[in-house]
């Protein structure tokens, strides 16, 4: 609809890594109301293989930090957080981080976040795109028992096989972690949290470092002969060949974690208690198995299916929606993931893609499309 | 005769009746790397401003319009099985179809290179 006067544009927020984006001769685009690099002049296939074969830095500074502490110095903010997330989180141990949901009374996914603990404080790693609505939303639920500290850093993902080898270089002790464990470690004086984690199904760490010295760190990085700068479009086709949901697209309020395919993340004991926003509702698909499964979709021929694409089934009935699609370098071809019926939903299922009206055959998948490389403990 | 070129990036070559279509190095840039493209059918007639051709990129997808009216002859059989020719070789062998023209008039409303360099340099 047409409005009367032209719309209020908020003027884009940039990271720390800004400047640097543009010397490095980044195309820029507007993402979850940043400035950001979609691709540098690698292009986007050569930057999704340089990360796949060796390493790629990413800026992921848009992404909210926060530590939560518990406001009784003897209470744990880990237990307390359990009150918004179906997550194990307060049988973490010191130092380890896990994957998990803020949930609502539906059961939808508010969030996806990372949750690391370090000792009776939690520190949150949340989506951009989300982190002022998540931030009043903790801070609110848990008024009286935590507060949240909000952090202004930077934050950059170094991602790949060869990411320890040239990050060790730099940082001592960042080889000792394991696959989602964290430290507080030192580069150059300054006190650095090193995460060995990320969202590409490599080996990687999120470095969560001051703003002021986030340039020197990236340029430090980015001096190393196994590293190229990576753009969103390739983080894109990273995570969705390592089968990884994109929040407000394979996940939102309207899809619970048991649809989503994430119950590996909501453990027996979570499951119990049902204490957690939308546990009964959760509970319930669980017993009866959800009607509606994300799965990934392997389209035959070689062309893309993209978002929103209807699924059919060999009857022409409608059976889901692609959620993700597009070109997987790595794969070589087209790979997606939707949502579909679930009794149309097991493996190896033929199914057609509608693509400019037309059929297009596809199998429903196992995800990962290629196999994640994490170095577990 | 030398290439005309649309607003929407695309370029044509006229031999006789016949115009071979394909999208300008400019074209290609902004795209990035081509992963995927859909050809007419020959004998598939067309008018100037139709969906002719899908070119996907690993970013998204993109319409190429028909420049002219007429009847497709051929289309680039060589990009199904080698789309990143858009990237290599644009204004080459990453040719799109060719078309026969049913109203020669149009090629008039095209720009030539130098109308055509001038557009581009004012998008930046």
């Amino acid at each position: 609809m047409a409005s009367q006067t032209a719309p209020q544009q908020n003027p884009l927020q940039t990271t720390a890594l800004h400047g640097l984006h543009f010397s490095l001769g980044a195309k820029m685009v507007p993402f979850a109301g940043y400035d950001m690099p979609v691709q540098y002049p690698l292009g986007v296939l050569g930057e999704h293989l340089q990360t796949r074969e060796k390493a790629g830095l990413f800026d992921v500074s848009h992404m909210g930090q926060a530590r939560l502490v518990p406001v009784n110095a003897a209470d744990d903010a880990a237990e307390i957080f359990e009150q918004l997330v179906p997550g194990g989180i307060k049988t973490l141990k010191n130092g380890h981080m896990r994957y998990t949901q803020l949930t609502n009374e539906q059961g939808g996914i508010l969030d996806d976040l990372m949750a690391t603990r370090f000792d009776n404080d939690l520190w949150l790693v949340v989506n951009a795109a989300c982190k002022d609505n998540d931030f009043a939303h903790i801070a609110a639920a848990l008024q009286g028992q935590a507060t949240l500290d909000i952090q202004h850093r930077a934050l950059i993902a170094l991602q790949g096989p060869l990411a320890v080898q040239v990050l060790q270089r730099l940082i001592a002790g960042v080889e000792d972690l394991v696959f989602m464990q964290a430290a507080w470690l030192t580069w150059q004086g300054h006190e650095v949290l090193v995460s060995r984690c990320g969202y590409t199904g490599e080996d990687g760490f999120e470095i969560s470092v001051a703003s002021q010295q986030a340039e020197d760190l990236a340029k430090a990085l980015l001096a190393e002969a196994e590293v190229e700068a990576i753009g969103l479009g390739a983080r894109d086709s990273l995570r969705l060949e390592a089968g990884l949901c994109l929040y407000g697209h394979d996940i939102d309020t309207t899809t619970t974690p048991a649809e989503a395919d994430l119950l590996w993340s909501v453990p027996k004991r979570r499951r119990a208690e049902a204490n957690f926003p939308g546990a009964a509702i959760i509970n319930q698909q669980i017993e009866n198995s959800p009607t509606r499964l994300r799965v990934g979709i392997q389209p035959q021929g070689r062309a893309p299916a993209r978002e929103g694409t209807q699924v059919q089934n060999q009857a022409g009935q409608d059976i889901g929606t692609i959620t993700s699609g597009g070109f997987g370098p790595s794969v070589g071809g087209p790979v997606a993931m939707g949502y579909v019926d679930s009794e149309s939903g097991q493996i190896g299922t033929q199914v057609n893609l509608i693509v400019r009206g037309k059929p297009m055959p596809a199998t429903i998948t196992a995800l990962p499309f290629v196999p994640q490389r994490y170095v577990k403990g | 005769m030398s290439k005309k070129f649309t607003k929407d990036h695309e370029w044509i070559s006229l031999d006789g009746d016949v115009a071979t279509v394909g999208i300008t190095n400019y074209a290609q840039e902004q795209l990035g790397d081509v992963v995927f493209v859909e050809v007419p059918e020959t004998g598939q007639q067309v008018a100037q401003g139709d969906d002719a051709a899908v070119v996907e990129s690993v970013k998204a997808a993109s319409e190429v319009y028909a420049p002219l009216s007429g009847e497709v002859v051929e289309g680039n059989a060589a990009l199904e099985a080698t789309p990143e020719l858009v990237n290599q070789s644009p204004d080459n062998e990453g040719w799109f179809f060719k078309m026969k023209l049913s109203d020669a008039g149009e090629l008039d409303e095209l720009m030539d290179e130098a109308a055509y360099d001038a557009f581009v340099k004012e998008l930046g």
